[in-house]
């Protein structure tokens, strides 16, 4: 077995965690958010909002993780605005998470123009280094030498599955998305956990966005989400609402993706559109084999209301 | 204390909702503005007034509103009987892709014949894209909302794989399909101005919703399963085959919007084609409460909205993406204030529940 081979793999391996980040953040959030039987197509404008915040945040003061936390509030903020619209006055989830969507996307530009103006080439500023561990693990090195950031999305992951199945919080979550007629007989407060849940799933969201700004390209560009929102949903839905498997999927997308950049980097052709088309078609035929049986959160998309 | 009560609203009240949704946006949006430093009053007045005082920026309107007027009708046609489509955007590119390919292989006919040809195919391109969510909605029980929204992704990847591939221009290399034949191109409907057919296909759009509504008993189905599939199930109604129906002439509507674009304006298919036309519709569909004329009112809104961004803009040196934010807190402004059809606010202490 030849060497060049096995970097060339790790390689990949190593390319594969990188693009999953910002996918693995979103979709965690978003799981969160459906969990509690929420819904949150606010999640591109949101991953958006973040990205510009983040970078903004950091110009500004110098810090890299200024800006992670200024994107993280704004994410909260945005979260909450999607809570004020279907948990606290119970509009309709897909509508809602649309217009946050759009607002969301839309102040982020509008503001981020105001700030900078129109620039030919958008400022830049010194991203997130990588982990450097000279050649601590041999050939596996690579694999490790990842922002920090990445290693703080793959502990979210058992701290997420920890939350939802082992703490009372997540057994809240889990009852309001389920069923909240009989949480709230159980003396759960139903907006109140659901609109925590939409608050630190809207971070989770800011957060993906903030890595490709502040780690991945130490810019904000226009185009910088691209659709990564949308992914989140499909991946979600693909894992099945299970933290583990919303990483198995970010995982196995990310893998694809990293491919088809290193073989486009090699000089071959490829319709590299269908590749990125391709978790979107899994994940309908995934909702076609499940049909009716699909294990969405049975009060997802349902606002609740109390009536006196 | 303040508190909420169930009532029914009169009529006047879902009138005048829209309308104060609009004044309330502008009382938010208002800080926004003030932060561009331009004054409140100029601003708005180029936004919403000046697009209106000169006959070329008075047509623009309309052209912006074109498509917009579509993915609206759309959209409310498929949301009015309970259908949630959010994928008007991928219908919207499946009927221009549509568009760009008869309007280049219909060679050797008349525009009174290819240009027929086009509404129509550019009208099933939408529908057919409409086609599998409405098929996994209705014979397997997949929510649509995911499903629509998803392939609009699908169909954008669709058209860039085109565009970069067997359909890059061979003249130019751009990212765009061959120039339309000449006898494809929609005919201009007013002297020196660029509103072409789209719009009246657009009107037509509008009118064949107000019949199907008001004056079928297709329109009495799609009503009832609107307010409720179990009690139109109860009543007698096939709710499968209703919602089946509706989501493919959702659909198509929506692909005449891409029609409209490719055969009225650019002559070309382009990647960018839509900046959101499809999700703008859910912003005309909910403002104009989906009804045909408030759609009708709504899409010329979002669509002075645009105009008068870009006039803004020119004059006033605003970014143009205050428009967009506008459209986005006029949509949730309206949302939560539709609540006022079904709860009043009343000053008072808690009835004693009984």
């Amino acid at each position: 077995m030849n060497e060049a081979l096995i970097t060339t793999i790790i390689v990949l391996l190593a390319a594969t965690l990188r693009v999953s980040t910002p996918l693995l953040f979103a979709a965690l959030g978003e799981t969160l958010s459906e969990r509690a039987g929420i819904l949150n197509l606010g999640i591109e404008g949101t991953m958006f909002l973040g990205a510009m915040v983040g970078f903004v945040t950091a110009y500004w003061s110098g810090s890299l993780w200024l800006g992670v936390a200024g994107a993280v509030l704004a994410g909260i903020l945005a979260g909450l605005l999607m809570g004020l619209l279907t948990v606290t006055l119970g509009v309709d989830q897909h509508v809602s998470g649309i217009g946050v969507t759009l607002l969301t996307g839309g102040l982020a530009l509008y503001l981020f123009r105001l700030l900078f103006g129109a620039q030919r080439v958008p400022p830049q500023i010194d991203p997130f280094p990588q982990l450097s561990l000279g050649n601590a693990l041999g050939p596996l090195t690579p694999l490790f030498e990842q922002y920090s950031l990445t290693y703080l999305g793959l502990l979210l992951v058992p701290l997420l599955w920890w939350l939802l199945n082992r703490t009372n919080f997540g057994l809240n979550v889990r009852a309001v998305g389920e069923n909240p007629e009989a949480a709230d007989v159980a003396g759960v407060n139903v907006f109140r956990t659901r609109l925590v849940a939409l608050a630190l799933g809207g971070g989770l969201m800011a957060l993906g966005g903030a890595f490709l700004s502040l780690a991945q390209l130490g810019a904000f560009t226009f185009g910088i989400i691209a659709g990564r929102g949308w992914v989140a949903i499909a991946l979600v839905i693909f894992g099945n609402w299970s933290p583990w498997k919303v990483l198995a999927g970010a995982l196995l997308f990310g893998g694809f993706q990293a491919l088809q950049l290193r073989l486009q980097a090699a000089g071959f052709q490829l319709p590299y559109q269908a590749l990125l088309a391709l978790p979107y078609l899994v994940t309908i035929a995934a909702l076609a084999l499940a049909g009716r049986n699909a294990n969405y959160p049975a009060a997802l998309l349902k606002p609740y209301r109390r009536e006196a | 204390m303040l508190r909420l009560e169930r009532w029914e609203a009169p009529a006047w009240v879902k009138v005048i909702i829209p309308l104060a949704a609009v004044v309330v946006t502008l009382i938010l949006v208002a800080g926004l503005v003030l932060l561009s430093g331009a004054g409140l009053a100029e601003t708005y007045y180029f936004f919403f007034l000046k697009p209106l005082s000169s006959r070329t920026s008075l047509i623009e309107v309309l052209v912006k509103s074109t498509p917009l007027l579509l993915t609206g009708a759309g959209v409310a046609f498929a949301f009015y009987a309970g259908y949630w489509n959010i994928g008007a955007e991928g219908q919207l590119y499946a009927g221009a892709v549509a568009a760009a390919w008869l309007g280049v292989v219909l060679k050797g006919l008349p525009a009174v014949a290819v240009i027929p040809l086009i509404l129509v195919g550019a009208a099933v391109a939408g529908g057919l894209w409409a086609l599998p969510p409405a098929w996994l909605k209705t014979r397997l029980g997949v929510d649509e909302v995911v499903t629509t929204l998803l392939l609009n992704s699908v169909m954008i990847f669709f058209v860039s794989a085109l565009l970069n591939g067997p359909w890059r221009d061979p003249v130019t290399s751009w990212p765009q399909s061959p120039t339309l034949l000449e006898t494809a191109q929609f005919p201009r409907i007013l002297a020196r101005s660029r509103l072409h057919l789209g719009f009246l296909v657009a009107l037509a759009a509008l009118a064949f919703f107000w019949w199907i509504t008001a004056r079928t008993s297709f329109g009495l189905k799609m009503r009832a399963v609107g307010q409720g599939k179990e009690a139109a199930r109860f009543m007698g109604v096939h709710v499968d085959a209703v919602v089946f129906k509706v989501a493919l002439i959702s659909g198509a509507i929506a692909g005449l919007a891409g029609a409209g674009e490719v055969a009225g304006i650019h002559y070309h298919l382009i990647e960018a084609i839509s900046p959101g036309y499809g999700y703008s519709g859910i912003v005309v569909a909910t403002l104009g409460s989906l009804h045909p004329l408030g759609v009708g009112l709504a899409g010329a809104f979002i669509g002075l909205i645009a105009t008068g961004s870009q006039t803004a803009s020119r004059a006033l040196s605003v970014p143009t993406y205050l428009g967009d934010v506008i459209q986005a807190a006029l949509l949730l402004t309206t949302l939560a204030m539709l609540l006022l059809r079904r709860y009043r606010i009343r000053w008072g202490r808690m009835a004693e529940s009984s």
